[in-house]
C-alpha cells in the first residue's frame, strides 16, 4: 500500500498538535517516525487510524483520498495497528483473540474455528511469526503476545500496519525477533509505520526516517546517521548521551538485603530469596523486564509491602517490615515507578508536592502549624535549582508536563537528608531532554559518594547508569553483571538463563 | 512577588466560568426556574388563566400576568421570610421602630444555618479526606443526648457548664464516630455501610433514652427530655424580649469555621488529611499512617456533628425527644448536601448553609402565606445540589468556556473507588 498524508493539521483548542504533516510510506517500507513524547506522534496516529478527525489536510490510499469516520473503515481499508498496551483477552487462546468481532461463521451462530486456525497457522508459517493458534494468550510471553496483535491486522488483510512503540515491552531478544519479523513483512510488500523514540531501533530497521517535533516535521534522516544526530534533530538542541561519571570508588557498604521474600497483591510469591547490597559511591543498576518481582522489591524496601522472610538493612539498622515513615526518617529517598499513583498528588500545587514526605520536617512546620512561608521558600529554591518548568508553584502539579512532574519527585527527594536513594523506572515516559537532566541529577548524588538502588526495564538506561548490574528473572537475581557484559549476555540473563551459561 | 501570583492564579479560578462560585450561583437560578415551573403546573389558578386564552379567547398577557403574579408571591414570600421585607427595613429605618420584626428572618435563617455550619464542616473534613461520613446525623443525635445529660444532671456556673456541656456532645459525636473510623482502620469494614446501620442504633437509642429513666422528663409518659439547665442553655444573643432567636450558637460555628480553615490549610494534620484525600497511595508512600488517618477523621467529623446536634439543642428547643433530627431536621443528612454544595471549604460550606437555610426558613413562610408546600423548597436545595453536581450539564445549558487551568474536580471519592 502506498499511503500519503498531506497537510494533516490537529487543533485541540489554541494547541496545535499536528501542524502541515506531510508523510509518504511506499509499499514495503519501514518508515519510522520518531519524535519526544508529545510531539505528536499519537495524534497523527489516530488520525489515520480514524480514531481523530483532521482539522486539515487529507489521506490518500495508493492515490485515493480517504476519509476515515471510525477506525473499522479504518480497518476495511487496510490499516492495521498494533497498540502499546494490548487489546486481547487473555483466557482466550489465540485464535479467539484474532477472529473476535470478525469470526467466520459456518452457518448462523456457528464460528468456523477450523477455518479460522488453519488460517492463522498459514499467516503466521508466512511472516515466521510462529505463534500456536491454540496456545491461551495469557500463557504466552509477552512477545508472543505482541504477535498475536500483528496476526490479528494481518488476518484483516491490513497492508499498512501501525506499530506504536512496540518495544517498550520487550527483552533485547524479542526486539531482535521482532526486527527479524518487520523485515519480513516489509519484503512481503506490506507498508510498517513504526513510531519510536529509541534510537537504536530506528538505526536497525528503518528505511526512511521522518522526525517530529513540536507537532512539525522537522526533517528526514538516513538510518546511516549517527545516534548523535538523530536526538539533536529529535530535541532541537546538542544532547549529550553518555553520562559522565567518575571514577568508581565503592566505599563502605550502605545498602543490604539479604534472602528477601515477598508475596504480590494475588499472594503468590514476587520476590524468591533476593540478596543485594550496595555500597557508598555506588549506583547498582537492576535490570530485567517488567513483570519479575522489580515493583513488589522496590515497595517492600519502601515499607509499602508486607516482607514474608528475610531482612533490609539500611546504615546497618534492619528497616524490615517498617511503615513507609520510619523507612522515609532512616533515609531512604524513592522516586516511584509510578509517579502519578505513588509520587504525586495531582491536585495539589507544586508547592506542597514538594514537602509532600516531609511536611512536619522544621521548618515547614511548627507545633502542628505549616510554616506556609517555608513552605514557598522552598519551592522557589527547588523550582530555581531543579529547572522545573512551571508557569507558578502554586499551579496544581497536574499543569505541569512528565518530565517536570518527574523533577518535581527528583528535586523533593535528593534535597532532603538522604542515605540511600532509590529510584524504579526513573525516566519513564520522559523526553531525551528530561532524561539526560534526571540521569545526571542520581550520578552527580553517586558522584558525591552516596548509594543509589535503580530499577529499570530499559537497558540503555541500565548501562549507563549502573556501576554494577543485577539482573531480575522471575523473583530471582539471575546474575549480577559488569556494565561492560555485552547486551546479549544480559539479554539472556534476562530470561532467565543464569550468569555461567551467559558468559559463555 | 510570589503573593502577587498566588492571588493572580486563585483569582484566575475564582472568576472563570467555571469555578465553583459562578456554577453555585447558576445551579441556584435553575433551582427556581424549577421550583417556578412546579408552582406553574401545580396551581389551578395559574392552569386556568392558560386554559382560558383558549377557553374565553382572553388575553395572554392575562396568563403571563397570574402567572408572574402567583410564582412572583411565592418567591416574594420566601425572600421576606429568610432575610428580609424591605417595606418593613424602610420603616424601622425611617422611624426607628420594629427592628425585632425587621430583624427576625434574618435571625431565623442564622438560627437554623449554626449548626448546619458545623454539621457540614465535618462532613465536608471528611470529604476532603476522602471519607464518606453518612453517619453525621447519628453523631449529632448522639451529641445531643450527652450534652443533654450532662446539662440536665448537672447544675453549676454558666461559664463552666456550657463548655462542659459543648464538650460532652462533642465527645458523643466521637464515640459514635470512632465506632466506623476503627471499624474501617482495622477490618476494612466500608464506612458508608457502617454508618448506615450505626444510624439506626443511634435512633433507637435515642427512643430508649426518652422514654427510661435515663433522659425522660420526670413525670412525663411522651418520649421528652428533660430540659437542659437554664446554665448549660445558649442564649439569644439580642436576650429572650427581642424574640430574636439567634443565639450564642453561632459564636460556636464562627470558631468551627476557623478552626476548619486552621486545620484544611495550616495544620500538618490538615496537610496528611488532604493528600489522602486526593491521592491515597501517594500518601501511604509519603509516610503517611492511613490507619490513624482514618480514626482521626472520623473522631474530627463525629466530634464536630456531635457538636452540631447539642448546638442545635442548647439554642433551640432546650431538651431533644423522640424525633430529634429525625425527617427534614435532620441536619447530619442535610449536611451532606451542603458540603458538596459548597465543595468541602470552609467558606464555601458557610455560604451553602446560609443558603439552605434561608430557603428552608423561606418556604415556611412560603407555606404560611402562599399555601404552597414547604417542600418546594426542599425540591429547591435537592435540584440545586443536583445542578452542582452535574456541572458538565450546567456548562452545556449556558455554552461556558471552560478555563484553561481549571478542571472540573469530583467534589468527593464516593464510595472509596
Amino acid at each position: 500500500m502506498r499511503l500519503e498524508l498531506r497537510g494533516i493539521t490537529k487543533r485541540f483548542g489554541s494547541f496545535t498538535a499536528n501542524d502541515q504533516i506531510s508523510i509518504t510510506v511506499e509499499p514495503g517500507q519501514i518508515h519510522c517516525l520518531l519524535g519526544e513524547n508529545g510531539a505528536g506522534k499519537s495524534t497523527l496516529m489516530n488520525v489515520l487510524f480514524g480514531l481523530l478527525h483532521p482539522d486539515e489536510g487529507e489521506i490518500l490510499i495508493n492515490g485515493d483520498a480517504v476519509k476515515f469516520e471510525n477506525s473499522g473503515e479504518a480497518v476495511r481499508r487496510g490499516i492495521g495497528m498494533v497498540h502499546q498496551h494490548f487489546m486481547l483477552v487473555p483466557v482466550f487462546t489465540v485464535t479467539e483473540n484474532v477472529v473476535l468481532g470478525f469470526e467466520p461463521t459456518k452457518s448462523i451462530n456457528r464460528v468456523d474455528y477450523k477455518k479460522a486456525t488453519d488460517d492463522i497457522r498459514r499467516v503466521s508459517k508466512e511472516f515466521n511469526l510462529d505463534v500456536d493458534p491454540d496456545a491461551v494468550v495469557e500463557n504466552l510471553p509477552v512477545g508472543l503476545q505482541q504477535r498475536v496483535e500483528i496476526l490479528k491486522s494481518l488476518s484483516h488483510d491490513a497492508e499498512l500496519l501501525i506499530l506504536d512503540e512496540p518495544t517498550a515491552v520487550l527483552t533485547p531478544q524479542e526486539i531482535d525477533a521482532l526486527m527479524n519479523i518487520m523485515r519480513s513483512l516489509a519484503e512481503a510488500g506490506k507498508s510498517i509505520l513504526f513510531i519510536t523514540h529509541k534510537l537504536k531501533e530506528v538505526k536497525a530497521v528503518a528505511d526512511v526516517i521522518t522526525i517530529i517535533r513540536q507537532g512539525r516535521v522537522v526533517g528526514t534522516a538516513q538510518p546511516t546517521d549517527t545516534e548523535g544526530e538523530l536526538a539533536s534533530l529529535m530535541v532541537g538542541r546538542d544532547v549529550n548521551l553518555t553520562v559522565e561519571k567518575s571514577t568508581f570508588t565503592p566505599g563502605e557498604e550502605v545498602f543490604e538485603i539479604r534472602d528477601l521474600v515477598v508475596r504480590d497483591d494475588r499472594g503468590l510469591i514476587a520476590v524468591n530469596g533476593v540478596s543485594l547490597d550496595v555500597r557508598a559511591g555506588e549506583i547498582l543498576a537492576l535490570a530485567g523486564v517488567q513483570g519479575n518481582g522489580q515493583t513488589e522489591l522496590v515497595e517492600a524496601i519502601a515499607g509499602m509491602r508486607h516482607v514474608e522472610s528475610g531482612t533490609i538493612t539500611l546504615r546497618g539498622r534492619d528497616i524490615t517490615n517498617e511503615s513507609p515513615r520510619q523507612v522515609l526518617d532512616a533515609g531512604l529517598g524513592h522516586i516511584p515507578e509510578d509517579r502519578h499513583r505513588d509520587g504525586l498528588v495531582l491536585s495539589m500545587s507544586v508547592a506542597d508536592n514538594l514537602v509532600l514526605n516531609t511536611p512536619r520536617r522544621t521548618p515547614f512546620a511548627r507545633h502542628g502549624s505549616r510554616n506556609l512561608t517555608a513552605v514557598r521558600q522552598n519551592a522557589e529554591q527547588l523550582v530555581k535549582e531543579f529547572d522545573i518548568r512551571t508557569t507558578s508553584i502554586f499551579e496544581d502539579a497536574s499543569s505541569l508536563s512528565g518530565g517536570n512532574q518527574q523533577k518535581v519527585i527528583v528535586a523533593r527527594e535528593l534535597s532532603r537528608p538522604l542515605e540511600f536513594l532509590m529510584a524504579s523506572q526513573p525516566t519513564r515516559g520522559l523526553d531525551v531532554g528530561s532524561i539526560e537532566y534526571v540521569h545526571k541529577q542520581i550520578v552527580d548524588h553517586r558522584n558525591k559518594g552516596n548509594a543509589a538502588l535503580i530499577v529499570s526495564s530499559e537497558l540503555d538506561e541500565v548501562l549507563a547508569l549502573g556501576d554494577r548490574i543485577a539482573v531480575m528473572y522471575a523473583g530471582k537475581i539471575s546474575g549480577i553483571v559488569d556494565p561492560s557484559t555485552s547486551r546479549e549476555a544480559i539479554g539472556l540473563l534476562m530470561t532467565g538463563t543464569t550468569s555461567e551459561v551467559a558468559r559463555a | 512577588m510570589p503573593d502577587t501570583t498566588s492571588r493572580m492564579v486563585t483569582l484566575r479560578r475564582r472568576f472563570s466560568s467555571t469555578s465553583p462560585i459562578v456554577i453555585a450561583f447558576i445551579a441556584l437560578i435553575l433551582g427556581l426556574v424549577l421550583g417556578a415551573l412546579i408552582i406553574i403546573f401545580t396551581t389551578p389558578v395559574i392552569l386556568n388563566a392558560w386554559r382560558d386564552i383558549f377557553h374565553s379567547w382572553s388575553s395572554p398577557w392575562h396568563a403571563v400576568k397570574v402567572t408572574a403574579d402567583n410564582v412572583g408571591a411565592a418567591y416574594r414570600s420566601m425572600f421576606t421570610g429568610s432575610i428580609i421585607d424591605p417595606p418593613g427595613l424602610w420603616h424601622s429605618i425611617t422611624t426607628g421602630k420594629g427592628w425585632n420584626a425587621t430583624m427576625t428572618p434574618i435571625s431565623e435563617t442564622l438560627t437554623y444555618a449554626t449548626p448546619l455550619i458545623i454539621a457540614s464542616m465535618g462532613v465536608g473534613i471528611a470529604f476532603q479526606t476522602g471519607i464518606f461520613n453518612i453517619g453525621a446525623n447519628g453523631q449529632a443525635v448522639l451529641g445531643g443526648m450527652a450534652g443533654v445529660a450532662i446539662a440536665s444532671m448537672l447544675h453549676m456556673p454558666t461559664i463552666i457548664h456550657i463548655p462542659l456541656t459543648l464538650l460532652a456532645g462533642l465527645a458523643g459525636g466521637m464515640v459514635a464516630g470512632a465506632v466506623p473510623g476503627l471499624l474501617k482502620a482495622y477490618t476494612g469494614a466500608h464506612e458508608v455501610i457502617v454508618t448506615i446501620m450505626l444510624n439506626y442504633v443511634i435512633y433507637a437509642f435515642l427512643l430508649f433514652a426518652v422514654t427510661s429513666t435515663f433522659l425522660q422528663q420526670p413525670g412525663q409518659q411522651n418520649d421528652i427530655s428533660r430540659m437542659m439547665d437554664p446554665s448549660s442553655q445558649l442564649a439569644p444573643i439580642f436576650g429572650v424580649a427581642s424574640g430574636l432567636r439567634v443565639s450564642y450558637g453561632i459564636v460556636v460555628a464562627a470558631a468551627v469555621v476557623v478552626f476548619a480553615w486552621w486545620f484544611l490549610d495550616r495544620s500538618s494534620l490538615g496537610f496528611d488529611f488532604r493528600v489522602t484525600g486526593a491521592n491515597p497511595t501517594a500518601a501511604r508512600a509519603s509516610g503517611i499512617n492511613s490507619r490513624a488517618i482514618m480514626v482521626l477523621v472520623f473522631l474530627i467529623s463525629g466530634g464536630l456533628a456531635g457538636l452540631a446536634g447539642i448546638v442545635q439543642a442548647a439554642s433551640t428547643t432546650h431538651f431533644i425527644d423522640g424525633g430529634f433530627l429525625i425527617g427534614n431536621a435532620g441536619i447530619g443528612f442535610t449536611a451532606i448536601t451542603v458540603a458538596l454544595l459548597g465543595r468541602n471549604r470552609p467558606m464555601g460550606i458557610v455560604w451553602a448553609s446560609l443558603l439552605f437555610a434561608a430557603l428552608g426558613v423561606g418556604g415556611r413562610s412560603m407555606q404560611a402565606s402562599t399555601g404552597i408546600p414547604l417542600d418546594l423548597a426542599t425540591i429547591i436545595q435537592s435540584a440545586v445540589v443536583l445542578f452542582v453536581a452535574t456541572p458538565v450539564l450546567v456548562k452545556e445549558i449556558f455554552r461556558l468556556r471552560t478555563s484553561p487551568t481549571t478542571t472540573v474536580q469530583l467534589a468527593t471519592k464516593g464510595w472509596n473507588s
